[in-house]
């Protein structure tokens, strides 16, 4: 094999190489890797639950969204669904919409769950778990709070939500001293 | 020649007769193997997660009223994603995930091959002769000559 060609092969094995190496890195370093509050908020449209209609997170732009990730087997999930619901009741009118996104679950467990705790605000279904390496979600349940700018506000929640939890980050998204 | 093919066909059936009757009546166990849980990532068989065991109470479920492998396997993509497969399906970009592989270790084989067969025929003519008429093997002349001078004052 001519010498050129020879150290012409080496550098593109060894170029290969680096670059699945560089791959790999970035894919783990990208990996549930949370978004900075104060930016604006990762958009995606999902179907929602039970339905072929779509919620897009940009049709909310002007609004305040509470966007919490549930699922039905999360039994911490289970506990705050109704303070979700009380919250949701509470600020409708002030331009606060709170959307479920149910992730990693089976629809039927799903609809059985919205039923069951009597949630009326939109629930979607991330069937692939695309918005969960996006928001960098690693478990359930899980809350973010976005402003009527589309900026992610306040704290991001891990774990079950408390009253205090709700009043105090939705104030934040409102604007209003919390 | 009738019995070459009598044998390819009966290992042939040995192969694709397990395969159809696993499609047709799978096991709860194989289906483990050949699905990860959504949330652990681990393979369906190892994961005590949660959802892992409403995924295995769905299969039973599924088994028991006569669903195929193959038509079980969809309604769990349906409602998780392809990521729940162990194995990528064979067929569109997947397919790239098992020809690779097999592109790559073929090409590796190919490779060595080559090399192997450049290498033995680039061997010097005396270090591929093997011994001389006479039995002995040919040496290197810097080695000769230093054997000779040793030989020559151990002589003395």
């Amino acid at each position: 094999m001519p010498g050129r060609l020879k150290i012409v092969l080496q550098v593109a094995a060894v170029s290969v190489v680096a670059l699945l190496l560089a791959l790999l890195g970035w894919q783990v370093f990208q990996k549930d890797k949370k978004p900075d509050l104060g930016r604006a908020a990762p958009l995606f449209t999902l179907p929602h639950l039970g339905s072929d209609e779509e919620l897009s997170l940009a049709s909310l732009r002007g609004k305040v969204v509470v966007l919490n990730f549930w699922a039905s087997w999360c039994n911490p999930c289970k506990g705050e669904a109704p303070l979700l619901e009380s919250a949701w009741n509470r600020y409708k009118d002030e331009g606060v919409v709170v959307v479920g996104v149910d992730a990693q679950d089976f629809d039927v467990d799903a609809q059985r769950f919205v039923d069951n705790a009597g949630i009326t605000y939109p629930v979607v279904r991330d069937r692939h778990g695309s918005t969960l390496g996006h928001y960098g979600v690693t478990g359930f349940p899980e809350t973010w709070f976005i402003d009527a700018r589309g900026r992610l506000v306040g704290e991001h929640v891990v774990g079950p939500l408390t009253e205090e939890d709700l009043e105090r980050n939705i104030k934040i998204a409102l604007g209003e001293p919390a | 020649m009738t019995r070459w093919m009598v044998a390819a066909l009966v290992i042939a059936l040995a192969v694709v007769a397990p395969a159809a009757a696993s499609e047709q009546n799978p096991t709860l166990p194989e289906l483990e193997r050949e699905l990860i849980c959504p949330t652990c990532h681990e393979s369906l068989a190892a994961s005590t997660s949660p959802i892992a065991d409403r995924m295995r109470a769905f299969i039973r479920s599924r088994i028991a009223a006569g669903d195929t492998k193959s038509e079980i396997k969809a309604k769990l993509v349906d409602q998780f994603g392809e990521s729940v497969l162990a194995a990528p399906p064979k067929s569109g970009f997947n397919l790239l995930a098992w020809v690779l592989p097999l592109a790559g270790v073929a090409l590796a084989a190919g490779i060595v091959a080559v090399l192997a067969y450049r290498w033995s025929r680039s061997r010097k003519p005396e270090e591929a002769a093997g011994p001389s008429a006479n039995g002995r093997f040919h040496l290197d002349p810097e080695l000769e000559r230093r054997l000779d001078e040793e030989l020559a004052r151990y002589d003395t």
